[in-house]
């Protein structure tokens, strides 16, 4: 019995001094891809090829849960506003939940799982056959030539797909609200445009997707470079990337959200 | 894939992510609002402003002709002091008034003017000498009780 009670203790500090190492080794990671970047930003092409496949392929799931989410809001915003008379007020909901919100979280939720996941699978499997090791021996730093050049196209494709799923799903709000259901045009729009706030709201809500850009590109290179190099630690990796990047985008969101949106 | 290619496909993307910034900024903010016109600014003082707020809109006639600036409590005539931030192509008289209003029952609150009779226009740093303060519910309220319970007297 004390004997259990003694492992059980030992395993918890093991644990722990485990997850301390490895948010080191992190914080460590992220350092040295910054150090490296400049390579990668005179190699310029390399980030090219990375945005098309982080940036443009996560186009068509960005555009179309945008229109849909924008479509989803524009139906249930329209049935509460209703009950109290305020239907012109639908541009408003859709655009301050949208800006401030669901673009830049959901935007980057959809990110995670689509190009996170790829990151990590993709630089997972170059360690597990050895192909960093091989550029070490080519004396070919593998931070500079594979990891920086994804981060960067990461960071920099994030705040345009959340810009472009904000943009989306006001217009399917206005699909719904004004084509389909009728809500007055003006208003609509004049409305939206007096309650929206350019520095307020929209600059808040690409501040807030620069941050989950970096950190979901941080978490699925690190998880990718870190991941036991055999199949089963590829797959475990990229499961993590998912469920650690969403979750430090909800935490995330909440942290700045208190930070910009007090309510003075 | 060949080169070209993918710049020009990393190019568009680019291109839609910057357009969907615009698009956010200048449709749905309001960027292309007031903020790049000329404009002066003339302070107003109230007894009460109720709920008014800054960048509300300054209206005469329903039509928006400027915006609310900053909202300071002037400590020495104990009256809340605001800026109004009116548009350089519209002039008012000297003798304006300005009145909190709401649009509607339940809407937002924004500064009233109405044009007096007055030669000379308002100039950049005037200050409004005729100012009517916001309806503060309570008070109706109770001026609405007091003249109920005043008839009630003379009726008996």
């Amino acid at each position: 019995m004390a004997e259990r009670a003694v492992f059980s203790v030992r395993k918890l500090g093991h644990t722990t001094s485990d997850i301390v190492i490895r948010l080191g080794y992190a914080v460590r990671f992220i350092v040295l891809t910054l150090m490296h970047s400049g390579t990668s930003f005179r190699r310029f092409g390399l980030i090219i090829r990375e945005l098309y496949y982080t940036g443009v392929q996560s186009l068509i799931i960005i555009l179309v849960s945008g229109l849909f989410v924008g479509m989803v809001l524009g139906l249930q915003g329209y049935e509460t506003l209703q009950t109290y008379g305020s239907e012109s007020a639908l541009g408003v909901l859709v655009a301050l939940s949208l800006v401030r919100e669901l673009g830049p979280v959901v935007a980057g939720l959809l990110f995670a799982s689509r190009a996170g996941s790829a990151i990590t699978a993709e630089i997972g499997l170059m360690k597990a056959t050895e192909q960093l090791s091989a550029m070490e021996m080519m004396a070919v730093d593998p931070i500079a030539r594979v990891v920086a050049p994804r981060f960067w196209a990461g960071f920099i494709s994030m705040p345009l797909l959340a810009a472009m799923f904000s943009a989306m799903g006001i217009f399917g709000g206005y699909l719904v609200g004004v084509v389909l259901i009728g809500v007055d045009e003006g208003s609509f729009w004049s409305q939206m445009q007096n309650a929206v706030d350019f520095r307020e709201d929209i600059v808040n809500g690409v501040i807030k997707s620069v941050v989950f850009g970096f950190a979901v590109t941080w978490i699925a290179l690190f998880q990718g470079y870190d991941a036991p190099p055999t199949a089963e630690g590829v797959s475990g990796a990229t499961t993590r990337t998912v469920v650690t990047s969403s979750l430090a985008i909800l935490g995330l969101d909440f942290l700045l959200t208190s930070f910009m949106f007090r309510g003075v | 894939m060949e080169r070209s290619t993918l710049d020009l496909w990393v190019g568009l993307f680019v291109c839609a992510g910057i357009g969907a910034l615009l698009i956010l900024a200048l449709k749905v903010g309001n960027m292309s609002g007031f903020s790049t016109a000329d404009t002066y600014q003339i302070y107003a003082r109230f007894d009460n402003i109720g709920g008014l707020k800054p960048r509300a809109p300054v209206k005469s006639a329903g039509v928006v002709v400027g915006r609310v600036g900053e909202i300071t409590f002037d400590n020495k005539k104990f009256m809340a002091k605001v800026v109004l931030t009116i548009n350089k192509h519209y002039q008012f008289p000297k003798d304006t008034t300005a009145s909190v209003l709401t649009s509607g029952l339940l809407g937002e609150q924004y500064i009233g003017l109405v044009a007096g009779g007055d030669d000379a226009n308002l100039a950049q740093g005037d200050t409004l000498k005729l100012t009517q303060s916001a309806v503060v519910l309570e008070n109706l309220i109770s001026q609405f009780l007091y003249s109920k319970a005043a008839e009630g007297d003379t009726k008996k």
